[in-house]
């Protein structure tokens, strides 16, 4: 039983950005390149671009975030949206709400985008495939399946410091099996040609069949992983992971697995080191390496509001097209 | 069933597996059981003749899962309501699990359960006691008194025994009185939180996984308390294909122990969860290509001995949600025959052979006398016509569940006119 991508209109045109997965190099490059356009916004003495003059957008996080939900939030301002921010995890599931009904509701409100974060896998589709035609929704993070902003955040870094995807190695280490972050990053970097991409983690981190599932080479050795590497990206290891049946203690893990100086040293000599924020310093890295000269932390931060109105206008832009063509087939 | 009348059903293909009769023949029925078969008795004025010419005339089916949800659940379905989806199925004996609220853990819930399925007299309901208290899986319940109020079986519907010390007590206890286990093979710990089969799929998606484990893990345990304790044991809805040659194995060791799978194992497997779809959230989880290849094959070879619906019907917001919050299970009473069918043309097995683990085969494990067509047997009968094409439609649907992936999907086989006890009680 195949379906048509959900996150694709007839023409083939972004609608929903949900999941890297199904979506072609041209479409991933078109938003790396339009992404690139934005980053001038910020240098401009008024940060705005009229582009979405009119539409609303409604931040809805259902899990708390800081970071993401505030570069969403400028990327939206910066595009001259209107922007609600609702932490829905204090306010209407805990009435009893369902995620239908808070849909429904902004939706009476003539919310154009959602911007939807939450704990369940999935959960970016399932409003997708529910909300009113002529609204768009983009996965902030949907439990451990996408995260496909923070994705493309990073491979606009990666592309402003090393242009050519078809040749680089790839390292990404920690914690892949709870991760939507790395699950997008696998899929971005295999859709955009790279050719070595290396998850290293512990087998208790690894998801079953993940080389099968997303055409990467798995590692457990930090040193032989980065071994070559002109990216080593650290994901963000959640403290309640430790002491328990996945790992035994935050010492083990960065005597095995925290990046270090010395064990960034088989890397290449120009490698970049990336996190998504935010970090366990001692835990993932020590803060040499977080502070260091590869470090390009900060940069994913401010690419992230670039990416972030890539996409958020490219969604818009198409839900005006849409329904521009949609007349234009009525009256043909 | 004085009130049934005399019918004579003409001109039909005429299977009986546990007979092994297939030919076209005439079958007489009065009141309520099989007279004859070919021609009519002298003097035998029937009520009415139905015309089976090109059609098949067989037991009605036996479904050893089949949830009505009643009493307690009416938001999903009612004994009524999937009466009538399993009468317009050609299933007139169905066992429904004992996780009703409240639990089938005492006799009077039996037998509410039996009143109310005889006063609508649409499909025999035939409950499945539990084995402990609320399923909680701590005190074991009056297995006795729940056998005689007419539990066929007794199980823990989709809640396993996590204590292997109450399990085995629970085993033994029902073997004093030759009560049959029905057991979900699932590691309660292994399967905690999981929503999909821990595969390619489940990792692409990022959908917390239940491990093959989850089931052999089960199975292992099981199989060796069985022997331990010479309780007879059936293993409700097999998955995987490690879990079915253990089964085998057992088996041939002369271990009492069988085995039934899901009709929809033999057609889905994990790719079907590429787009989140909430009628394919199922326990157990759709598995492998491979493990399904594996069920049809040892279904094929007699390891299983019976498929079922495992219906589960549901109301429309249990499966609107992100597919992990969505509550597992599908509506399947519907779909018996035309999957059941599929399974003929794509060569597991012959007619006789799908209609036998549809009838003879599930009977053999709830040692009822049921499932054939006998002079004197109870008057159970299907009669379908095999290439009659429909697509299922929410404005057709019977069940009080529309939750199924089958929806919209062009199906062959549909049944014609179903009879409990010598009564039509279902006629297109």
């Amino acid at each position: 039983m195949t379906t048509p991508n959900p996150q694709l209109d007839a023409q083939g045109r972004l609608k929903h950005f949900l999941t890297i997965d199904g979506l072609s190099r041209e479409l991933l490059i078109e938003i790396l390149d339009q992404a690139e356009g934005f980053l001038g916004v910020a240098q401009q003495a008024v940060k705005k671009v009229p582009l979405c003059r009119g539409k609303v957008v409604a931040n809805l996080f259902f899990e708390t975030s800081t970071r993401t939900r505030t570069t969403f939030e400028l990327a939206a301002k910066r595009l001259s949206a209107d922007v609600l921010n609702l932490n829905i995890s204090t306010s209407s599931t805990a009435k009893g709400e369902t995620l239908l009904d808070t849909l429904r509701n902004l939706e009476a409100m003539h919310v154009d985008m959602f911007v939807v974060r939450h704990a369940e896998s999935g959960t970016a589709h399932f409003m997708a495939a529910h909300a009113a035609p002529h609204v768009s929704i983009v996965n902030a993070g949907d439990g451990r399946h996408a995260h496909p902003t923070q994705a493309m955040l990073d491979m606009l870094t990666i592309r402003r410091h090393k242009p050519d995807f078809d040749q680089l190695s790839v390292a990404i280490v920690g914690d892949i099996l709870h991760s939507r972050v790395a699950r997008s990053q696998m899929l971005a970097l295999r859709t955009l040609g790279v050719p070595d991409v290396r998850i290293i983690a512990p087998r208790t981190l690894l998801p079953t069949r993940v080389e099968e599932a997303f055409g990467v080479r798995a590692y457990h050795d930090l040193s032989e992983g980065v071994r070559d590497a002109d990216v080593v990206i650290m994901l963000r290891i959640q403290r309640e992971r430790m002491n328990s049946a996945l790992l035994p203690s935050e010492h083990e893990y960065f005597q095995l697995f925290g990046l270090t100086e010395e064990r960034l040293s088989t890397a290449r000599p120009d490698a970049i080191v990336m996190h998504p924020g935010p970090i366990n310093r001692g835990v993932e890295m020590d803060s040499q390496v977080a502070d260091g000269r590869r470090s390009v932390i900060l940069e994913q931060v401010t690419n992230g509001i670039a990416v972030r109105m890539a996409v958020m206008s490219m969604c818009l832009g198409n839900q005006h097209l849409g329904s521009q063509s949609q007349e234009e087939a009525t009256h043909a | 069933m004085l009130n049934a009348p005399r019918l004579s059903i003409r001109h039909g293909r005429l299977i009986d597996p546990a007979s092994g009769h297939d030919a076209v023949a005439d079958i007489h029925l009065a009141e309520g059981r099989v007279l004859a078969i070919g021609a009519a008795p002298s003097g035998f004025q029937p009520d009415r003749t139905l015309d089976a010419r090109g059609q098949v005339v067989c037991p009605g089916f036996v479904d050893l899962c089949a949830r009505v949800r009643e009493p307690g659940l009416e938001q999903k379905a009612t004994i009524a309501s999937e009466g009538r989806a399993a009468a317009a199925s050609g299933v007139t004996t169905l066992c429904c699990p004992p996780d009703t609220r409240p639990v089938i853990d005492n006799p009077a819930v039996a037998r509410l359960i039996h009143q109310i399925s005889k006063r609508h007299g649409l499909t025999r309901v035939l409950p499945i006691g539990a084995m402990t208290v609320g399923l909680e899986g701590q005190s074991i319940t009056e297995m006795a008194a729940l056998k005689l109020a007419g539990c066929p079986a007794l199980g823990q519907a989709d809640r396993p025994i996590r204590d292997t010390q109450v399990q085995r007590r629970a085993l033994e206890y029902a073997a004093t009185f030759g009560l049959t286990l029905f057991l979900l093979p699932l590691d309660p710990e292994l399967s905690a939180g999981g929503c999909a089969h821990e595969g390619v799929v489940s990792t692409r998606l990022g959908l917390p996984g239940i491990p093959e484990a989850a089931e052999t893990v089960a199975v292992a345990r099981d199989l060796a308390l069985a022997e331990q304790t010479g309780a007879r044991i059936h293993f409700r809805g097999l998955s995987t294909a490690r879990g079915v040659e253990m089964l085998a194995e057992a088996r041939a060791r002369g271990v009492r122990a069988s085995g039934d799978v899901a009709l929809h194992q033999l057609f889905l497997s994990e790719h079907d969860l590429e787009r989140f779809d909430a009628n394919c959230h199922l326990v157990p989880p759709l598995r492998t290509p491979a493990d399904r290849d594996a069920l049809r094959a040892a279904l094929a070879e007699g390891v299983l001995t019976a498929v079922c619906s495992d219906h589960q019907p549901h109301d429309p917001d249990a499966k609107l949600g992100p597919f992990p919050e969505t509550a597992p299970g599908l509506s399947g009473l519907e779909t018996v025959l035309p999957l059941a069918l599929r399974l003929v043309e794509e060569g597991v097995f012959d007619l006789m052979g799908m209609i036998e683990r549809l009838t003879v085969g599930p009977a053999a494990i709830l040692e009822r006398d049921l499932g054939r067509l006998a002079p004197g047997a109870a008057a159970d009968l299907c009669v379908f016509d095999p290439e009659a094409l429909w697509t299922p439609s929410p404005a057709t649907w019977i069940s009080q569940g529309h939750n199924t992936p089958f929806m919209g999907h062009e199906l062959r086989g549909r049944v014609s006119w179903t009879l409990l006890g010598g009564r039509i009680v279902f006629e297109r």
